[in-house]
């Protein structure tokens, strides 16, 4: 009984042993072919994802619907959400230090006391002086606030009751020439809306790009609902992505929420952009991430991408000839004492944004977009371009007794250690303390789970420290952004700063060319 | 915070006495969680540290002590003819494995965490919490009749050379507990090998060789007498025809006959059989292992493929069947030896196995069968987890980097796809949408 036993499960290893090996076999050939074979199921066996995986839903296709596993939902108190309201602020200010890839030194176009229109242009970078830097408000500027080697920071706007925009003619971008569409965009300050890959600088003019991709949501925590920004834009949307498909030889990408609902009217109305939609817990809707799902970035060439914001502006100035920053920044995190959707404009005042609404009780960090990845910010200091949130987290300096063997309070944790798993919905009030010190690497196999892509995050830091190029390039460094790589940074039991390291070699192999 | 501020109060200067400081600091961070806040990258920072995990490991383990240290008093009774019974005599059991166990336990973690502090003493950083789990690992691995002064010279050895050597905590390339081991293993081959060492309490293993009882067994019988109940017996010595040979060496000698006709398959399966300390019970490990599973802290893909590769290779060795040994039926092989305890507890230390998930599979796997095949094939010492661990340890950077190769690979040969035609690339993605 036994030795048969014996010899069926012999007999059916030995099968499945060479059934394997075939199969592999059919895949490295497939490779040698030049098929992606992620994408495209050449195995006899069908992927798990195909088997347990979401189904995609009706409003997606099914070959444009991806099911990402890894990630985590780090849930905050202080969401905001409701009906914008319109903010009270009176001072802005346009950041240079905000732009990535521009000199030190910006170069004025105003000085203090000069009245400004929205979208006329105030700064320059001496390297590319056709781009222009314009002002997110009308008014007079107040203030040139000066950082490290005098050079100016911060220029401050304080605005007019009654807005008034820079007025530009009307681009046909159907008759418009490529070089026409770029100079246009140069002029009326819109060029730095468009991002590009690797490194996460702005547009390079005299780049093609091989796609252009667009985020429609966002999975960070305590992230906005977009649907408040999208009500009755389809129009400039629309134009947004006509323009766009003019700039790339590829094609503009559209990444949707395809965790449930279906998408916001505007996005299933527009047209002209192939729409993915993403199913899978933070960070889904990192655009870096739906880069590496859809059409990865090739070493050696480069991707532009846009926040929908951005998106929208753009498609404002080609439809009505002015630049309009307005946006809505959403107040989240437990130190606010209403989390709200406000509406604004660009680099509005911090202090005016949050007056009155901070709780007294601790000390409280102020920063610009999510926990994972933002920065942070002083009262006095003003929102940068492309943000549209702000947490408010209490700080975490405090000693704790026997805080890593048995925690009073809940923290957040991807840890089973935690008895936070089995309440999977909790939303903790988590504060800024590192819970624990900095260590070497010990711990495998955590940040693979934080990152939904074909990449080994902790070897790619190794290399980076160790200032390998090549292998940097071939762990695909050129993929990711600090925000792809932020949450596998919040599991890390060793406490490693993967950003800044990340940043490191980012400029590394920047610099390299 | 009463607490807190005494021992704000006394922490020693940094500069005047490094040491003292480093020892302070080891401590101070132990009680107290660091007031440590977020600066740049993540502003939240995840509860879990390195201190949780390693403690979780040594919690994971703690079944093993409760049973290893009664094992240790319940092995010296049965070769002393008396208190047969598993329960018989529990206080003696109990009283001899302690005294055994604590010296062991004691002078593994004065010469491991001795040299660890020192060590970050002299460097400057703050200590770490890798000897947590090798500290509790040494004791459980070594036989209980190991002299001390043998154990202190493998722990020295393990910490210096296999740890701080490369840079302490994370660095290593060798597991550091199974580094003690296999110092004591090759270093001291006549004082350690054979029967006589898994035995504890007796000169040798020879019948009729008597019991050592020391100043601590003393005490304690004086303590029992006052108390009214059975005292260290006075003459016990080895009785006739006793080996203290374990089940593998007698499988070695003889195959699966051989062993049953000594133990019992439930006394093998629930652990009452002389072996090294921690190790002989296979439930107690697998709860252990369950733990570390369920936690996540150990990595299921070796646990898992290292049986796998135990298993296939029991079965190739079955068929081979040219020793008694290599007739024991495969199945069998899992109640004998070590199996479990390395594949819960050290095959898993995720500093030196493979770092990469399809790794871990190849690493799992090749630490089964070479590590069966060591068992059974060598004449020397019949078991092989312990070897075929740090060989797989030393070739596991060899895996990862093959598993690597491979994702670099795949990512170049995408980006020269497109740099050579960008046409035929253009094409491909209009065909794909």
């Amino acid at each position: 009984m036994l030795l048969a036993a014996l010899f069926l499960i012999a007999g059916v290893l030995t099968l499945a042993f060479f059934l394997s090996v075939s199969d592999n076999l059919i895949q490295i050939e497939a490779q040698k072919q030049g098929i992606d074979t992620r994408k495209k199921n050449l195995s006899v066996f069908p992927s798990l994802g195909n088997l347990f995986g979401k189904p995609a839903p009706e409003f997606a296709d099914k070959s444009k619907f991806h099911n990402l596993k890894q990630g985590h939902d780090l849930k905050l108190v202080g969401s905001a959400s409701g009906t914008p309201v319109k903010a009270n602020v009176s001072r802005y200010a346009l950041k240079p230090t905000d732009f990535r890839g521009i000199a030190p030194i910006p170069k004025m176009e105003v000085a203090v006391g000069d009245e400004v229109l929205a979208g006329q242009p105030v700064f320059y970078d001496k390297l590319s002086p056709e781009i222009k830097y314009v002002a997110p408000v009308s008014g007079e500027v107040v203030e040139l606030r000066r950082g490290a080697k005098r050079a100016v920071s911060h220029i401050v706007i304080l605005a007019d009751k009654e807005q008034k925009h820079k007025q530009h003619d009307i681009l046909n971008v159907d008759t418009a020439s490529k070089q026409d569409i770029i100079n246009y965009l140069q002029a009326a300050g819109a060029w730095n809306l468009l991002n590009q890959r690797p490194f996460d600088i702005i547009a390079d003019p005299t780049v093609t790009p091989d796609n252009i991709f667009i985020s429609t949501f966002s999975t960070a925590p305590l992230a906005p609902d977009n649907s408040a920004l999208l009500d009755g834009r389809t129009a400039d949307l629309q134009e947004a992505i006509d323009t766009l498909s003019r700039l790339t030889s590829g094609k503009v990408y559209l990444g949707l929420d395809g965790r449930g609902n279906s998408p916001h009217p505007t996005l299933s109305k527009v047209t002209g952009a192939e729409k993915h939609y993403f199913n899978g817990k933070h960070p889904a809707g990192n655009v870096g991430v739906q880069i590496h799902h859809t059409a990865p970035i090739k070493n050696n060439s480069a991707v532009w991408t846009l926040t929908l914001e951005g998106a929208l502006t753009l498609g404002r100035l080609m439809n009505a000839g002015i630049y309009d920053s307005s946006k809505i920044v959403a107040l989240t995190g437990a130190q606010f004492d209403s989390p709200q959707l406000v509406k604004t404009y660009a680099g509005a005042s911090i202090a005016e944004l949050t007056k009155g609404n901070i709780k007294a009780e601790g000390t409280t960090r102020l920063i610009q977009g999510d926990v994972l990845s933002g920065k942070v910010l002083g009262e006095d200091d003003f929102l940068s371009q492309g943000e549209n949130q702000i947490t408010s987290i209490k700080e975490g300096d405090q000693h704790e007794l026997f805080g890593w063997l048995l925690p009073i309070k809940p923290r957040p944790s991807i840890s089973k250690t935690m008895p936070g798993f089995l309440m999977p919905n909790h939303q903790y009030e988590a504060n800024t303390n590192t819970h624990g010190e900095k260590r070497a690497f010990v711990v495998t196999g955590q940040y693979e789970k934080m990152l939904p892509m074909d990449i080994f995050p902790q070897h790619l830091m190794k290399a980076i420290m160790a200032g390998d190029i090549e292998r940097m390039e071939g762990l695909g460094i050129n993929e990711l952004s600090e925000e792809d790589i932020a949450l596998a940074e919040f599991s890390c039991t060793s406490k490693m700063p993967l950003q800044s390291i990340l940043r490191d070699g980012l400029d590394m192999m920047r610099e390299q060319g | 915070m009463g607490l807190l501020n005494f021992l704000k109060r006394i922490e020693p200067d940094k500069k005047k006495s490094p040491f003292l400081h480093t020892l302070y600091d080891g401590f101070f961070t132990f009680a107290y969680a660091p007031d440590s806040v977020t600066k740049e990258g993540v502003h939240v920072r995840d509860g879990m540290d390195l201190k949780r995990t390693m403690v979780m490991v040594v919690l994971a383990m703690q079944l093993c002590y409760v049973f290893g240290t009664y094992n240790i008093g319940h092995q010296h009774f049965v070769a002393a003819g008396q208190y047969l019974g598993f329960l018989e005599g529990f206080h003696l059991k109990l009283t001899h494995g302690l005294i055994k166990l604590l010296p062991i336990f004691l002078w593994t973690h004065i010469i491991g965490l001795g040299i660890e502090f020192w060590f970050a003493a002299k460097k400057g950083h703050a200590i770490e919490e890798g000897f947590l789990v090798s500290g509790a690992l040494i004791p459980l691995i070594m036989p209980p009749d190991i002299p001390i002064w043998i154990l202190c010279v493998s722990v020295a050895f393990a910490v210096i050379l296999g740890k701080e050597a490369f840079g302490g905590t994370g660095m290593n390339i060798w597991n550091v507990a199974l580094l003690a081991r296999v110092f004591v293993f090759f270093a001291y081959p006549t004082t350690i090998s054979g029967d006589e060492v898994w035995v504890s309490g007796f000169e040798s293993m020879a019948s009729g060789a008597v019991a050592e009882y020391g100043w601590a067994h003393g005490l304690f019988d004086k303590l029992f007498s006052w108390m009214d109940i059975d005292v260290f017996p006075a003459a016990a010595a080895v009785v006739d025809g006793y080996s203290g040979a374990t089940p593998l060496a007698l499988a070695y000698q003889g195959g699966w006959e051989n062993v049953t006709a000594t133990f019992s398959e439930s006394q093998m399966f629930w652990g009452s059989i002389p072996g090294s300390i921690g190790e002989t019970s296979k439930p107690l490990i697998l709860i252990g292992a369950a733990i570390l599973l369920a936690t996540g802290i150990a990595s299921w893909r070796i646990m898992l493929s290292m049986f796998i590769g135990a298993a296939i290779m029991g079965m190739m060795l079955n068929g081979w069947g040219a020793t008694p040994f290599m007739t024991v039926p495969w199945q069998y092989q899992f109640y004998m030896g070590s199996f479990f305890f390395a594949m819960a507890f050290m095959a898993t230390d995720p500093v030196t196995a493979a770092s990469t998930n399809t790794g871990k599979w190849i690493y799992g796997l090749l630490i089964g069968m070479i590590g069966m095949l060591i068992r059974v094939i060598n004449p020397a010492y019949p078991e092989g987890w312990m070897l075929a661990i740090l060989f797989l340890n030393t070739f596991a950077p060899l895996i990862d980097h093959y598993v690597l190769e491979g994702n670099m690979k795949r990512r170049m040969k995408a980006s020269a796809a497109a740099v050579s035609s960008h046409s035929v690339h253009s094409e491909n993605e209009v065909t794909h949408a």
